[in-house]
């Protein structure tokens, strides 16, 4: 090898090497003294290395948006909608429109709105009144006997779970950020309709506040109670069946009954001296709700230090409705619903535009949690947790010192066999291994990764092949040796034929891992990155930097006999 | 020049059927314990299955001074209604315990509100919300727990705190499960393309049979010896994966270099003669990867241990099977279809046309060097 491409090889190997150091050791900023003293170095690796949560502490769930019930109430109200809408509606002539009845079927896959109508020949006529009126427009129509069914298809479900996993992934990014969480990760996992939502919260190491916050459906709505008018007092039931029995036996279309939890008392938390719950009738569907505000606000209340209430506002259009509708009901009792609880009646005094007030001896904890969760709006379907796992910050420290304190052990057996067995070649192994592990730490921390406890089994298996790479070659070297070849000719016919070797093999767990990569998620994902950046800085370590070594000994001995190997 | 392993003349292939008994003897061992153990009313389960794929919930407390006994610890849980708690002491720390419980029953109805009767999805939500509680209420019969931001030592009436927990729906964890066995199952398909594309379909067999072994003999120590098996095992059977291809591509890579070396010879010696050439290699390489892993399974602490235990498993056989499984598998097929005599090594093939013919492709590619 001439003598100006050695030196471009061994400069390129230099600038990468220090390049890498750099990455994993400096500092993102102007170096100063500091940053070179041992202090310094730890302070800036544990910086720049992203540990994951396994390793670091904290908290991770994982929630799952219910998409089923939010298709479930989207039927729900379109049927209720249709319904109307065609009982509403008139043909050319003026004469009412001949639908009957409307049923729903709403189960897992298949979501259908029925209309009965008892003369089919006006179909069209109600199908057009009903799509003024309803948004169908994912729904593919079609008649089957005496009925209009509209069925939503399996694509718009999909569609529609995505949108409404979205929608919920919106607001809960907005939750959390106002609960001033550090550093959370917030990301949709699974496949788009899955409605999965992974949550990490590193340094959190008790999720439980963070895990009602950010699942509270916070449903609000503001809702006529049916009761005679003040100076009579609400008109409410001890028992759900009393309540039922006055709108005679079960709830209806417009008429529902509520639990109403009088005045939850803060000083006594405890379930059992909360006072038995009462029921009112409400008329559905609600005045206005949770969707037409502007903005909640925890406010202390006139009781003392531990009674909190919470004001909201209207948005304009919400405002007008709100107004117009308590202008007509002055004197009627109000209720504010929170996630189909009454919370509060009111008789209403005046008529009322833009705001009012949940009152409810609130804690101050849970109004602002409230009044958070209002603000960001309600989720568009209840959320369960599917997993839940808090690391606390000394148990990752301790399984990272084992490990790193482990692997560290089972490294320097490794270079000691390998000076040993090999000696002076050995020491040419250890620097191609040295600096596979630099630049493998250099390229996680330039992409950004985490670095997990699959990751480090994927930077295992890589120093593994890194090994074996070498081995690979230095037998190969001594195999030609012993075949009686020189050994500059040994030296380049070993490479050679390992290298074709090592290819292979490198090639072969590039392309599994990639497909790993693509078809996991989370822990094999960190698996296969750490594994193909081990594989690929390998090829240019265990290769091109070891031959680069062999070849300056070859340089200062062109006539070398003997190969320390 | 340290040199132990050269100018070795060992008959692997004529030793196959000792092998292959081998394989299949811990493999029927594997699968009577996983059957008998499903089997046997009230015993254990064929696996050991952690809370990542069960679904419960796992914690770690850790004591100020002294750990209450197990057999306390138990009690505690059993007055708290949780049946069959599994309590680990943690044998490098004295103040920490280690206490699995499975998933909580749901003993109340299904709600009335849930018309689907979603029983699963309410025992999920119920149990990662009530695992953590249900054990700090266990544990609270000893004293207060540090919450939130104190530790032990800020919080001076403090007994104890709890460092870790897991919960898992049982849904959560097969999904991942499923997840992994599929992204694996497709990458053991790249595989077996690209080393058709490289070497030939019956390599490509051999190698791929060789992994499914060792992943089956790992899951069959993993039975057999009850070791729990957890995410990490999944990390660890990626790993084994990678290894075992690695090994046998590195076989199948010098039997085709001799291939062309010698065209005289037959299959079975140039197979033979592959393996001893790379015997010296092969031995040093997992001794090493051995060598590492042994240093986890020793100093490497609870958290890794199934990880670890599976990777010492794993890449012992991933050696082994190299060596027993994937070469004369594939030097099987590839005598079946060049119809050689298998049986009768000193039968020299006349020429290279003994060498099956789908392979002919792959004795194209020489290295220019020699």
């Amino acid at each position: 090898m001439s003598n100006t491409s050695l030196w471009i090889r061994t400069g390129l190997i230099l600038a990468i090497t220090l390049a890498g150091l750099y990455l994993v050791v400096g500092p993102r900023r102007v170096p100063t003294a500091a940053d070179f003293t041992w202090e310094g170095i730890k302070n800036n690796l544990a910086e720049n290395i992203n540990l994951g949560l396994d390793l670091k502490g904290g908290s991770q769930l994982v929630m799952r948006v219910k998409t089923e019930e939010y298709l479930k109430r989207l039927t729900e109200n379109n049927e209720v909608a249709a319904l109307n809408a065609a009982k509403e509606a008139k043909d050319e002539a003026g004469n009412p429109l001949p639908a009957t009845d409307a049923s729903f079927v709403a189960e897992p896959g298949n979501y259908q709105v029925r209309l009965n109508v008892s003369d089919t020949s006006k179909n069209d006529a109600i199908v057009a009144a009903v799509n003024k009126k309803v948004d169908f427009t994912n729904w593919s129509q079609s008649t089957s006997g005496n009925s209009i069914v509209w069925t939503l298809p399996t694509q718009a479900q999909s569609r529609l779970k995505d949108q409404a996993t979205e929608q919920a992934f919106k607001i809960i990014e907005s939750r959390i950020n106002a609960y001033g969480v550090k550093e959370p990760t917030l990301q949709r996992q699974g496949s788009s309709d899955s409605g999965l939502i992974l949550l990490q919260m590193p340094g959190v190491d008790n999720p439980e506040r963070v895990k009602t916050l950010v699942g509270s459906t916070s449903r609000l709505e503001l809702m006529k109670i049916i009761s005679p008018p003040n100076p009579s007092p609400v008109q409410t039931y001890p028992t759900r069946e009393a309540a039922l029995a006055s709108i005679g036996g079960k709830e209806s279309e417009t008429r529902k009954v509520l639990p109403y939890v009088e005045r939850e008392d803060a000083t006594t938390q405890n379930a059992t001296t909360k006072p038995p719950p009462r029921f009112v009738v409400v008329e559905s569907p609600a005045v206005v709700d949770g969707s037409e505000l502007r903005d909640a606000a925890a406010l202390q209340g006139r009781g003392g230090a531990s009674e909190y209430q919470i004001t909201f506002q209207f948005k304009p259009a919400g405002a007008q409705k709100f107004g117009d509708w308590t202008g007509k009901n002055i004197g009627n009792y109000m209720a504010v619903v929170l996630n189909d609880e009454v919370k509060s009646a009111a008789y209403i005094r005046s008529q009322i535009f833009d705001s009012g007030e949940i009152s409810g001896r609130f804690t101050k904890e849970q109004a602002d949690d409230l009044a958070l969760t209002l603000k960001s709006g309600a989720l568009p379907a209840a959320i369960e947790y599917q997993e839940e796992r808090t690391v606390g910050p000394s148990l990752g420290a301790d399984s990272i010192r084992a490990g790193v304190s482990a692997s560290i052990g089972g490294l320097v057996l490794v270079v000691l066999f390998m000076l040993v067995y090999y000696r002076g070649s050995g020491i040419n192994a250890i620097v191609a291994l040295v600096l596979n592990m630099i630049l493998t730490m250099a390229a996680l921390v330039s992409f950004g990764s985490t670095l997990t406890l699959p990751g480090i089994a994927g930077l295992i298996l890589g120093i593994g092949m890194a090994v074996d790479s070498n081995v690979l070659i230095f037998e190969r070297i001594r195999e030609e040796l012993r075949l009686g070849l020189t050994v500059p000719k040994a030296i380049d016919t070993g490479f050679d034929l390992a290298f074709i070797t090592i290819i292979d093999t490198h090639i072969t767990t590039i392309i599994s891992s990639l497909i790993l990569y693509v078809t996991g998620s989370g822990p094999i994902r960190g698996f296969a990155v750490t594994l193909i950046l081990g594989l690929l800085i390998n090829l240019f370590t265990a290769v091109f930097v070891s031959r680069t070594i062999f070849n300056w000994l070859l340089h200062r001995n062109p006539n070398m006999q003997k190969l320390s190997i | 020049m340290f040199d132990f392993f050269h100018n070795i003349h060992i008959d692997w292939l004529g030793r196959r059927k000792i092998f292959i008994f081998i394989s299949v003897a811990i493999m029927l061992a594997g699968l009577v314990s996983t059957i008998g153990r499903e089997l046997t009313p009230g015993g254990t389960d064929a696996f050991n299955m952690g809370v990542d794929f069960r679904g419960g919930t796992v914690v770690v407390a850790k004591f100020k001074g002294e750990r209450p006994s197990e057999d306390q610890i138990r009690t505690a849980l059993n007055q708290a209604g949780v049946g069959d708690p599994v309590i680990q002491a943690s044998t490098d720390k004295a103040d920490e315990v280690l206490i699995k419980i499975p998933l909580v029953e749901n003993t109340a109805a299904p709600a009335a509100d849930n018309p689907e009767g979603a029983v699963d999805q309410v025992a999920i939500t119920q149990q990662v919300q009530a695992g953590r509680q249900t054990v700090k209420g266990a544990l609270d019969t000893f004293g207060k727990e540090a919450e939130g931001e104190a530790t032990l030592d800020s919080a001076p009436d403090a007994t104890y705190k709890i460092v870790g927990t897991d919960s898992v729906g049982a849904v959560a964890g097969s999904k991942l499960r499923n997840q992994a066995v599929t992204a694996t199952l497709l990458g053991c398909v790249g595989i077996l393309l690209f080393i058709a594309f490289r070497y030939d379909w019956t390599y490509a067999a051999g190698a791929v049979i060789a992994v499914f072994h060792d992943v089956l003999m790992v899951l069959a120590f993993f039975s057999i010896f009850q070791w729990e098996v957890n995410l990490t095992v999944i990390a660890a059977i990626l790993t084994i994966v990678g290894f075992s291809v690695n090994d046998s591509i590195v076989i199948f890579d010098r039997v085709r270099e001799n291939l062309n070396l010698h065209r005289s010879k037959s299959l079975f010696d140039i197979t033979n003669e592959a393996i001893n050439q790379t015997l010296s290699r092969t031995i040093i390489t997992a001794g090493l990867v051995l060598l590492s892993i042994l240093a986890l399974v020793v100093f490497g602490g609870e958290v890794l241990r199934s990880f670890s235990l599976a990777l010492l498993v794993g890449v012992t056989l991933g050696t082994y099977s190299t060596v027993a499984i994937a070469t004369p598998i594939a030097i099987w097929w590839q005598d079946k279809l060049g119809a050689a005599k298998f049986k009768d090594k000193t039968a020299k093939s006349p020429s290279g046309q003994k060498i099956a013919s789908a392979s002919r492709r792959s004795v194209t590619r020489r290295p220019a060097t020699r």
